[in-house]
Order: C-alpha cells, then structure tokens, then sequence
C-alpha cells in the first residue's frame, strides 16, 4: 500500500494518511474546503440546474450520493486497484451509481427527471467526486472516506441550496413552488437564465470571502 | 527509450483483475436497480401521458390508444411511433383525439400533445410534453395563458377534397392573431411559439385526412374493437 502511494502524484499532502477527527473531516468539506465556494469544483451542475430551490436541493441530494458510494467503495477496493488503472476503475464506480441515481430519480418523479435532464449523467465527470476519490478515499479508510463524503457532500448541498433559492426568489418569485410576493412582483427573468447563476455564484463568494477576512482566515 | 527502463514492470493480470473484478460489481449493481425500479418507471410514465390526455381533451371518462399502420387503425396497449389516442365522454361517444407530434424548437426538439375534434376539425387543446425551451423565455408555450387560450378552437378544416387543410396553421405576432386558424405568437418567445404553429400545422395537415377517412371508426368506443 504505501509503495504504491509513493507512485501516485503528491495531491495534498495532508490528506495523505491523516489523523484529523471525524468531526474535523466533517466540517472540512461543509465548510473550510467547501467544494464550491472555496475551492470552486463542480461548477457545471452549480451554474446549470440552480434555478429553482427544489432542482437544487435534489442535484445536490444526487451528487452527494454518488459522491458517499463511489467514496465507500473506492476506500474498499483501494489495495485491490492497480494505480496503473486507477482512473479508469474510479469512472467506472462512479458511472454506476450515477446510473443508479438516474433510476432512482425517474421512479421518483417524471417531473423531477425531467428539470435536472441531462445533468444527471453529468455527475460522472463531476470533479469534485473523482478528486474525493483520488486524494481521499484511495488513501483512507472506510470510516474516514464516508465522513468525508458526507461533509463534501453536504457541503455541496449547501451551496447549491444557496444558489437556488436566491435565484428562484427573484427569478421566479417563489419558494419551492409556493409563490411568495404580491402580482405586482416583476419577476428578474436573468435569475433563472445562464447569467443568474453567474451572478449569485459571485454575491455568495463575495459573502464567503468576507467572513473568512473578517475571521482573520484569509 | 531509456525512459522505459525506469518504468516499472506492470503486473497485467492484476489490472486485468480489478477492472473486471470492478465491472462485474458495477454490472450486477445496474441490472439489479434497472430491474428493480422498471414497473415503477413505467407506471409514472403511463401515468403522466394519460394525465396530458386528460388535459387537452376536456371532460373525458375513457382513453383509448389506436396505432395506425398500412392504412387500418388498431387498438393497441404499446406507446409506439404512430399511436395517437381517442377520447370518450360517459355515454362513450366520441369527444376528441389526443396526438402527439414533435418538431423542432428553439433548443431542441419539443414534443407536445394536442387535442384534435374531427367533428368540428379544430384543435382543442394543447400541451407540452417535453421541452428544452429557454426557462423564463421560450417555456412560456408550457404557461402563458393567452398562448394556451390559442387552442380552445383552432380551425383546421380540410378542404372539399378532404386532402388539404382550408388554410394553414400560422403564428402570428402577439396580439394580431385575426383569423380562427391563426396563433397569437409570444412577445420574448418568438421562436418557440412559431415552433409550435409549424409542428401542429405538419401533424395537422398528415393526420386530418386519415382521421377524416376513419371518422366513422372513431364515432363509437366498440367500433374499432370490432374491426380488430
């Protein structure tokens, strides 16, 4: 095992092996490293299917799935895979519970399957999971790679969620459906288009930021 | 070339090993959730099609599906290319047919479902079934009011040869609509609402002769049983 690490690129030498608590892995992901607002992976489902609060919530249930299994399994598979074919085998865990996932969704709700379309696919070259299981589950164990999982995760849940509802309330009016202001309200139709996502994306780092400086953090 | 020797040499079986290792889990993971949510799937999707025929042809009590091919209309269960669906009110008489027709829209292909009354040849609803169109823009065809209000009585009528229709489905700018057989277009959803005009006037135009020809069929719930 620790041959073989040698071999691999030194990622983030801190993760490598690490020590830290559960609860430190936890806040690392939902916090501190936050997959979007700080280290700003994955912006593909983040900019596209965060529109309305619900679309959201559920890409970000789905990613953190996929994101929890291919963690778990890739932790323990990870002195079975060959590094020579490491990459391949992570895609191929990850393509499989992506397809899960699409299976799950349908028999959900048609309607849910339909608003996220083509971004459940998507997931599989999301690359906040195959960098979870390149530098974190390949090199922990099992307990250690589902917290992590379960802290990006949500993580990711919370930032989308953010995004989401920021640009439904003003794009659309509402809240998960519910319409909250009067007739009067003009809609901000830009919300809920391409550019929206851009500009919530930028108030939110914008806020991050601040409260990082103000914390002396950065 | 030296390169080469500093590479060490790799263990192909072990490789081989763990991809098909990996495969075999991965397939049997598929299969197993495919199987397992497949009725489920099915079921909504039914549920969700019926639910659209319900809506573009008002107060129904039955649906039918009838598949056309080589010229003879046959009931069917299957949801293939060329079914299109025949709704009835309690007394089981004929209210309107459910077609469903694609083209292409703004972004992509849309796929709607519209209600089609061959006694009075007009269109009487309408639906989207499935769009790309741009959210807050194009997917006005799916909201607008006074757009969907276009289709409580759009004229199709065929001509006296019962081939051609009298005069071909347009959209026209937002609020100009003057003609039965005109759309009142969408201000900031041009594209999409012409998209619209164009896939119902080609449905329209293919399938009016064929139902016209079968208006007898259709008239009574047990008359296509029969023919069967």
């Amino acid at each position: 095992m620790e041959a073989s690490n040698n071999n691999i690129e030194n990622y983030n030498s801190t993760e490598k092996q690490n020590d830290s608590s559960y609860g430190d892995e936890f806040i690392k992901g939902l916090w501190r490293e936050n997959p979007v607002f700080v280290q700003v992976i994955g912006m593909c489902p983040v900019l596209a299917v965060s529109n309305t609060a619900v679309n959201a919530l559920a890409m970000g249930v789905a990613t953190a799935f996929v994101l929890l299994m291919s963690n778990i399994l890739v932790s323990l598979l990870r002195n079975f895979i060959p590094k020579q074919v490491r990459i391949a085998s992570y895609i191929l865990i990850i393509a499989t519970f992506v397809t899960l996932t699409d299976y799950a969704i349908q028999a959900i709700s048609v309607d849910l399957h339909k608003s996220l379309g083509a971004f459940i696919s998507l997931i599989v070259v999301n690359c906040l999971i195959l960098s979870r299981s390149e530098a974190f589950a390949s090199k922990n164990t099992v307990g250690k790679s589902i917290v992590d999982a379960l802290g990006m995760g949500a993580g990711f849940i919370l930032a989308l969620f953010s995004l989401g509802a920021v640009r439904e309330l003003l794009g659309s009016g509402s809240f998960f459906g519910f319409v909250l202001f009067p007739d009067a309200f003009q809609e901000w139709v830009i919300m809920i288009l391409p550019a929206g996502g851009f500009f919530t994306l930028a108030a939110w780092l914008l806020i991050f930021n601040l409260i990082k400086q103000k914390r002396g953090l950065v | 070339m030296n390169d080469q020797a500093t590479i060490p040499t790799f263990n192909s079986m072990k490789m081989l090993r763990a991809m098909v290792g990996i495969s075999v889990i991965c397939g049997v993971l598929i299969v197993s959730t495919y199987e397992a949510t497949l009725p489920r799937i099915e079921k909504l999707r039914a549920e969700a099609l019926k639910e659209a025929i319900f809506e573009v042809i008002p107060d129904i009590a039955i649906m039918k599906s009838y598949s056309y091919e080589n010229g003879i209309f046959t009931m069917t269960e299957s949801n293939s290319d060329n079914v299109i669906f025949a709704g009835y009110n309690e007394q089981e008489l004929l209210v309107g047919l459910a077609i469903p027709a694609r083209g292409q829209g703004y972004a992509g292909t849309i796929s709607i479902l519209y209600g089609y009354n061959p006694i009075n040849q007009e269109v009487i609803g309408f639906g989207v079934l499935e769009s790309k169109e741009t959210p807050g823009l194009g997917d006005k065809i799916e909201k607008d009011q006074t757009f969907l209000a276009n289709f409580s009585a759009l004229d199709v009528s065929l001509d006296p040869s019962e081939k051609l229709l009298n005069h071909p489905v347009t959209t026209v700018k937002s609020g100009e609509k003057v003609n039965a057989w005109e759309i009142d277009g969408i201000t900031g959803a041009t594209i999409s609402s012409r998209a619209i005009g164009v896939i119902i006037n080609e449905s329209v135009s293919s399938w009016a002769p064929i139902i016209t020809e079968n208006q007898t069929l259709f008239s009574n719930i047990n008359n296509i049983k029969k023919s069967n």
